[in-house]
């Protein structure tokens, strides 16, 4: 039999996480810091709208684009909480998810031999969804000394006069890191200069906490070249309603729209009518979990400086990336050595690109309980490895 | 009363058995501050007391509570103050407000069995001045109590890893 797996296939790379993956579910009262996405559930009035609109019959497909009021609600926060404006009927689709919001913006624009600037570290997709459309994925290091924002000198290194499109994602999964107005104004410069197309992925755009977030198209003149990635699981709690949306001018718009339709027809109607509920009446309930997660930020970051792993203050997101230089010990060999002996879970730096070696991601999405539990597991495994 | 009060009082209101210094990092002020913040609120008479939720049918204890309304004759001059000050110095009176619709005060009242609830009621309660009606509804099960949930639901499966 031929072998018919296809050359792309076989290029992108496996998890990078399988061996933890299976090893931790072999284990008891694992304490896992590896996982991304909020501890709380749906807000209820989130799951009951959608509940009550499947009792009505609410179970068909929707448009291409997705539910218009849902499109005209998105347009109306955006517009009010980040200054972007998005034609709700031309500029916006509903996409399962920002995974699929990231597929299909690069399917849209990349041609075969375009490469493609990732600011890593980064979350795993990136990379692979360019491979898979052709292009080629150069990677742009972001370091800790820059509290892994990305370096415009570090960014015009890489380049090139084949260079296309830009993908960045601030507040950043794994690092929290959070590009500011003054941040994105030189990168804006650069990307204008050189022509490139923008692709930001800001699904962590409500968990900012020092500041409001800066939506990328409000940046110097990048509207007109900037592909917009949000969605609903990080600030609803809503990840496995797989409900994201793009936002773009509307000729990438439409390009985009055809591979949605050919490849996803629409989001899932019931993620769709729990999203629109989420927008017009979730505002508390984000609010309140948005403050919890800035609590737990600052004692759980206080604590890993404390215990002797060094980590700044991540601005963003819910993840602290502390180095583990100083155990003498490399990412995997942390993460794996911790999970065996403590049984605690968090997930090796250099699995989200170069930039994130002798780091680890740890989500301090879980209960106060559990991270002060996580703690003290770490300090003693920190101690116990002390020469 | 500022934001940082407020952001306090939703800690303590969580958890009231913090140290200092972790309310500190929570709150992004100096454990000195916390103290006299708190101080500050105690003696106000912001936070009134420090309790624990207790599920009592699971502890077991066998005590009756009930709900029991009055509609009540205000008084000239004091409206319902001065009877609702009379009511809330029973110990068995657990929690006493003045309510809108069909009735006036709502009390939550605790007795060791079904009988010593009742006969607080027609001894104590019923007989008073300006109450005209009362109506006693024996709690049967509680699921929920201030803000937490008493339903031992299955914890949802997590992953141990995602990206």
């Amino acid at each position: 039999m031929k072998d018919f797996i296809s050359k792309r296939a076989k290029t992108i790379p496996p998890s990078g996480i399988r061996k933890f993956f299976d090893l931790a579910l072999t284990m008891e009262e694992v304490i896992s810091l590896g996982v991304g996405e909020p501890d709380f559930c749906t807000p209820w009035n989130i799951c009951e709208a959608s509940i009550y609109s499947i009792e009505q019959g609410g179970t068909a497909y929707t448009s291409n684009r997705g539910l218009q009021p849902l499109r005209e609600a998105i347009s109306d926060s955006l517009g009010k909480n980040y200054g972007l404006s998005y034609d709700p009927d031309r500029e916006m689709i509903i996409t399962t998810g920002v995974s699929e919001g990231l597929d299909i913006a690069v399917r849209a624009v990349v041609d075969p031999g375009d490469e493609v600037l990732v600011a890593e570290p980064c979350y795993v997709s990136y990379s692979p969804c360019v491979t898979l459309a052709g292009g080629i994925p150069v990677p742009v290091p972001c370091s800790g000394k820059d509290h892994f924002r990305l370096n415009p000198d570090v960014l015009m290194e890489r380049i090139t006069a084949r260079s296309k499109v830009l993908i960045i994602n601030f507040p950043n999964n794994p690092t929290g890191a959070v590009m500011r107005r003054e941040h994105l104004k030189a990168i804006a410069d650069i990307v204008t200069d050189h022509d490139l197309l923008l692709i930001s992925d800001e699904v962590y755009s409500e968990l900012t906490y020092e500041s409001r977030h800066t939506a990328a198209a409000t940046v110097g003149d990048l509207r007109e070249r900037t592909i917009t990635l949000n969605g609903f699981s990080k600030a609803y709690a809503m990840t496995g309603w797989r409900i994201g949306y793009l936002c773009a001018p509307e000729d990438i718009c439409n390009a985009a729209l055809k591979i949605h339709q050919y490849v996803m027809l629409c989001a899932p109607v019931m993620g769709q009518v729990a999203a629109l509920e989420g927008i017009r009446k979730g505002e508390d309930e984000k609010d309140r979990m948005v403050r919890e997660y800035r609590v737990r930020r600052n004692v759980f970051v206080d604590s890993l400086n404390r215990i002797g792993l060094s980590c700044h203050l991540p601005e963003g997101a819910f993840y602290a990336f502390p180095s583990v230089e100083k155990t003498g010990m490399n990412d995997v060999e942390f993460a794996e050595t911790l999970l065996k002996e403590e049984h605690v879970a968090v997930v090796p730096g250099s699995v989200f690109g170069e930039g994130g070696k002798n780091h680890v991601r740890c989500a301090y999405a879980v209960s106060r309980k559990e991270l002060k539990e996580a703690i003290v597991r770490m300090e003693r495994f920190i101690s116990s490895h002390r020469g | 009363m500022d934001e940082k009060d407020l952001l306090i009082l939703q800690i303590l209101e969580d958890n009231s058995r913090l140290s200092r210094d972790e309310m500190a990092l929570m709150a992004e002020l100096e454990p000195d501050e916390i103290e006299t913040r708190i101080a500050a609120l105690e003696e106000g008479g912001v936070i009134r007391n420090y309790t624990a939720v207790i599920d009592w049918d699971k502890a077991g204890n066998g005590e009756v509570a009930a709900i029991i309304d009055l509609k009540v004759n205000p008084e000239r001059d004091y409206g319902y103050d001065r009877i609702a000050d009379r009511l809330s110095r029973f110990r068995q009176v657990k929690s006493l407000r003045l309510v809108t619709g069909v009735y006036d005060l709502q009390l939550m009242v605790t007795g060791r069995n079904m009988q010593e609830i009742a006969r607080f009621v027609s001894e104590y309660i019923a007989p008073m001045d300006r109450i005209r009606e009362t109506a006693t509804h024996i709690i049967m099960r509680t699921y929920k109590e201030y803000g937490h949930s008493f339903m031992d639901r299955e914890t949802k499966e997590r992953i141990p890893y995602s990206l």
